[in-house]
């Protein structure tokens, strides 16, 4: 077939591209060169609408092993260990086919971790449907939380966190983001940049079938009434030869035959050639005709373009092949030699004793298009006048109650109870936490970790809210009594070709960016997801930010569950009453505009840190961060942990008292004291110059608000354990 | 005291197993399904995972792989074998424990922690406890256990249901059923009480800092009765 612009176009690829590819050729590619360049120049693999923002983030840090560019990012967390992890999105496949799109989003995200050598030791993921009562989000719920379970529980690897929301702006366009974190001796890590010329390259893993050909290029488009018919670009997934994958390229890696080693991911062979070719600044040279296929009659276009799961790219050191293969013969897994690196700087393919393609590496790798997209900055909303005397109606705990069992507020134990989360024996702190909490095995450290989004706040005002959900993510790390280390995040918007929507992405990066450099919380790895849109109606921005933090002595980490009744209770941060965006204005009152609460770094910081201080004098019983809801919200989710009730005294302070227990200021959290205690954390949170309130104390069941009649803590908990229930299985 | 860990395609228990049975003393080694053969054990343990996959019945591959024949042979001269989770899936593939496990009622992975009340105490695995009812943890698609209404009596007349899913009280109802087991039925005997297997993981519960360390009666019991 000759290949004209059409046909490159139908391969996603702009007029203007196609023209760049055959002035950067010097000829018209011929249809596997177009397949290889339409793979790696969409948006999925070339970042080619973000790169330029991305590279103004925050990479750096004291504890940072590796930033962004490798398979996922690595922080140190000291005595020779290392802490490898990242968040990908699997959105598009989730949305066509959630079971098998979100468990290969899964199996994606893993393969990236243990590709470096690393153990994983603790997977999270961040889900958001659309309105509960769209008629496909049931079923999309269902198999997304089935795939992600499948995968992650057959490989024996903890799902200790995670996030879920509803939102009619994903009713076309869900989002699935997996994250993973691993184990690895620092000394002991492993690249995708190969070294040397004429090294075997090797393939191991699983056989290449025709799915998933062109999945990267179907993640990088909108979606349109059509998007049944792009079901076979979802792979399917094989926890169970990943999960010898991962035993055999453990073992294979304890010894030193490796020079580099990279997953087969998206755009699968096409991609992992090119990169480790790209980054060791080498040629490499495929016979295709050696790739073990599943199917008959593959074609090198469809070799190269599949995307089929479980398999990974090696470069090897000449000489050990045959003690490479018996570790791969042992776990049953396909071991084929398939070529080598040369000096060419060209990626050079051969079948049935032809040359098929020939490109120059830079072509594909550092001359892909970069777009500088033109995009609109979004004002601060005004602050909205609430009708301060339409409170008068509400009732306190009424309300309470009504929050405690909305879609976004209510437990999610009907998801977690899916994952298995406490295989490996080291999970101490379990999903339905601030934190995901696991003890690095054998020592008395242990890593926190959590994902966090805010899509309101980012919606209402993207700079704003691209800096809160970095805070909200160090919160619940310091909650635990961690120190918050490095974040991955995962940027799902729209279409990146409307200004709005590229506007978002701009100032959210902006955000991030913000947080991170003055928390000192440096981004390591990430991806972003663009065209999370159907037939013109985008998502809310929703970057997603997966946050890791060490506790030194796991004895010492704190829970969010209430412990002992006559224990005080204190709103440490100070509470201004901000309630436009907030739970209780959108769910309560209807009012949806408004902007965000106001982000100010130096309290967050110095709050965290004076938590921190508090927690490593013993001082503190329970923890918690103020977010969605307010200071009742998150009050009430300590005590139906705890199953403990509570007492509260709104301090005579200037506000509203819906502003001041409903009301979402940043910065915040509670802290349950022994009444022994306060002398000590008034010293320190004194001396520190933090704000606090001390608001109440702990009860054994009852709950009891300025004063009001009495609710019985079974009330809240009932309120907040079934919606999600109810509404799956009933 | 020797343990032995068979490790299959696919196993995921294995190690936690290992760190478990260590840490009450046992001296334990790992076992490759196609190792020609077990070393001197008192104990042979069957692991949790998802054995070759699982993608046939659960356990299913495994009852027929090459280790399986030592194990068997291993049990039937008496020797003590215990199964969890895939283990026990394995363990009734093999005929050495009769019924079969379906998957879960609500059709759901369920992970959580539950009690669960010791049934029979006259055998190496329960003799002497120091608790009659313990919070252990389960993980599984297929525990559903089910048999026929003869094997169901065979199971009554010769004392082998070993554990069964209560409350905290020890009160077995069908509301702490989490998976539609008959009679809450979570572990099982053989006839001679050498062969257990059971749904829960009692080694993900050994010591205080994880959700629950009950886990510790049952090895620190069953070394002792061992010695």
């Amino acid at each position: 077939m000759e290949v004209n612009e059409q046909i490159a176009i139908d391969h996603g690829l702009k007029k203007e591209e196609f023209v760049k590819i055959c002035d950067l050729l010097k000829r018209t590619p011929n249809l596997t060169e177009l397949g290889i360049f339409s793979a790696m120049w969409n948006e999925h693999c070339s970042y080619k609408s973000s790169r330029i923002h991305l590279k103004k983030l925050n990479t750096k840090g004291k504890k940072v092993i590796q930033g962004p560019g490798e398979n996922a990012g690595v922080i140190d967390i000291e005595d020779d260990d290392a802490i490898v992890f990242k968040i990908e999105s699997h959105n598009h496949p989730s949305f066509i086919e959630p079971y098998q799109g979100a468990a290969t989003g899964v199996g994606g995200i893993m393969r990236d971790v243990f590709t470096m050598g690393a153990r994983p030791i603790a997977n999270l993921n961040s889900i958001h449907f659309g309105s509960p009562q769209h008629p496909k989000t049931k079923n999309l719920l269902r198999g997304v939380v089935k795939g992600i379970g499948g995968y992650g529980n057959c490989m024996g690897i903890p799902t200790v966190g995670g996030q879920t929301s509803f939102d009619e702006s994903y009713n076309g366009n869900i989002l699935v983001n997996a994250m993973t974190l691993g184990l690895v001796n620092k000394n002991k890590i492993f690249y995708s940049k190969a070294v040397g010329i004429n090294k075997p390259v090797i393939y191991v893993g699983s056989k290449t079938g025709r799915d998933g050909i062109h999945g990267a290029s179907m993640a990088s488009a909108i979606f349109d009434e059509k998007i049944d018919e792009k079901k076979p670009t979802v792979q399917v997934g094989d926890p169970f030869t990943e999960k010898l994958l991962l035993e055999a390229c453990l073992e294979l890696m304890a010894g030193k035959s490796i020079i580099s080693i990279q997953d087969m991911g998206a755009a699968g062979l096409t991609s992992s050639s090119i990169e480790m070719a790209s980054k060791g600044n080498l040629g490499i040279e495929l016979n295709l005709n050696k790739v073990p296929c599943r199917e008959e009659k593959m074609s090198p276009y469809e070799i190269m373009l599949s995307e089929s799961q479980e398999r990974m790219l090696i470069v090897l050191e000449n000489g050990k092949e045959a003690d490479a293969k018996k570790i791969f013969d042992k776990w049953n897994l396909d071991f084929a030699v398939i070529g080598k690196t040369t000096n060419t700087k060209k990626i050079e393919l051969f079948f049935d004793n032809k040359k098929v393609a020939e490109i120059p590496i830079n072509i594909l790798a550092e001359n892909a298009p970069v777009y500088n997209r033109k995009w609109k900055k979004t004002k601060l909303p005004q602050k909205i006048k609430f009708k301060k005397d339409d409170f008068k109606k509400l009732k306190i705990a009424e309300v309470l109650k009504k929050i405690l069992s909305l879609p976004n507020i209510s437990s999610k134990e009907w998801i977690w109870e899916q994952y298995d989360h406490t295989v490996m024996g080291d999970t101490i702190q379990k999903p339905g936490s601030d934190a995901g909490v696991v003890r690095v095995h054998g020592t008395s450290k242990a890593v926190a970790t959590s994902v966090d989004s805010s899509a309101i706040y980012c919606n209402a005002h993207p700079l704003t809210g691209g800096k809160q959900v970095v805070c909200e993510s160090w919160r619940n790390l310091i909650s635990c009594g961690s120190k918050p280390i490095a974040i991955t995040n995962c940027l799902n918007f729209g279409n990146p070709e409307k200004e709005k929507n590229m506007g978002e992405f701009v100032e959210c990066v902006e955000g991030i960016n913000e947080a991170s450099k003055f928390l000192d919380y440096p981004v390591v790895s990430g991806n972003v997801s663009f065209y999370n849109e159907t037939k013109d109606k985008g998502i809310k921005p929703t970057p997603a930010i997966g946050g890791v933090g060490l506790i030194k002595d796991y004895k010492k980490m704190v829970t969010m569950n209430l412990k002992n009744s006559g224990n005080l209770i204190l709103v440490i941060g100070k509470t201004e009453g901000h309630i436009d965006q907030s739970i209780f204005a959108i769910n309560i009152l209807n009012e949806k505009k408004g902007p965000p609460p106001v982000v100010n770094l130096f309290n967050e910081k110095n709050n965290g840190e004076t938590i921190l201080k508090l927690i490593n004098e013993d001082l503190v019983n329970s923890a918690h961060d103020v977010s969605l809801g307010g200071i009742i919200t998150a009050v009430s989710k300590m005590a139906i942990k705890g199953k403990k009730g509570f007492e509260l005294n709104k301090p005579k302070v200037l506000i509203n008292k819906f502003d001041y227990y409903f009301g979402e200021d940043q910065g915040r959290y509670i802290i349950e004291i022994e009444a022994k205690n306060l002398s000590k954390v008034q010293k320190i949170l004194k001396d520190n110059s933090v704000h606090y309130d001390e608001i109440g104390l702990v009860t054994e069941k009852d709950v009891i608000i300025d004063k009001e009649p009495i609710i019985h803590i079974d009330d809240l908990i009932k309120s907040n354990k079934y919606w999600l229930e109810d509404y799956m299985d009933k | 005291m020797k343990s032995s860990v068979i490790i299959f395609p696919g196993s995921n228990c294995d190690r936690d197993m290992d760190v478990a049975l260590k840490k009450f003393g046992f001296k334990n080694q790992m076992v490759w399904h196609n190792d020609p053969e077990i070393p001197k054990s008192d104990l042979i343990v069957l692991p949790g995972g998802f054995s070759y996959g699982d993608y046939l019945r659960c356990g299913s591959i495994a009852g027929k792989s090459k280790i399986i024949k030592s194990v068997i042979e291993f049990a039937n001269s008496g020797g003590l074998v215990l199964g969890i989770c895939n283990g026990f899936q394995i363990l009734t593939e093999t005929g050495l424990l009769p019924g079969v496990l379906l998957q879960n009622k609500y059709q759901k992975f369920i992970c959580k922690n539950v009690y669960v009340k010791i049934n029979n105490k006259e055998n190496k695995y329960f003799k002497n406890i120091k608790k009659e009812i313990l919070e252990l943890h389960i993980a599984h698609n297929e525990g559903n256990y089910f048999c026929t209404e003869e094997e169901m009596k065979s199971l009554n007349d010769n004392d082998q249901i070993a554990v069964t899913y209560c409350n905290e009280k020890g009160k077995e109802d069908e509301q702490f059923n989490p998976n539609g087991a008959l009679k809450n039925i979570a572990g099982i005997f053989s006839k001679k009480k050498n062969i257990l297997g059971m749904m829960p993981h009692p080694e993900r519960m050994i010591d205080k800092y994880l959700s629950s360390n009950d886990g510790n009666f049952f090895f620190e019991n069953l070394i002792e009765n061992l010695k």
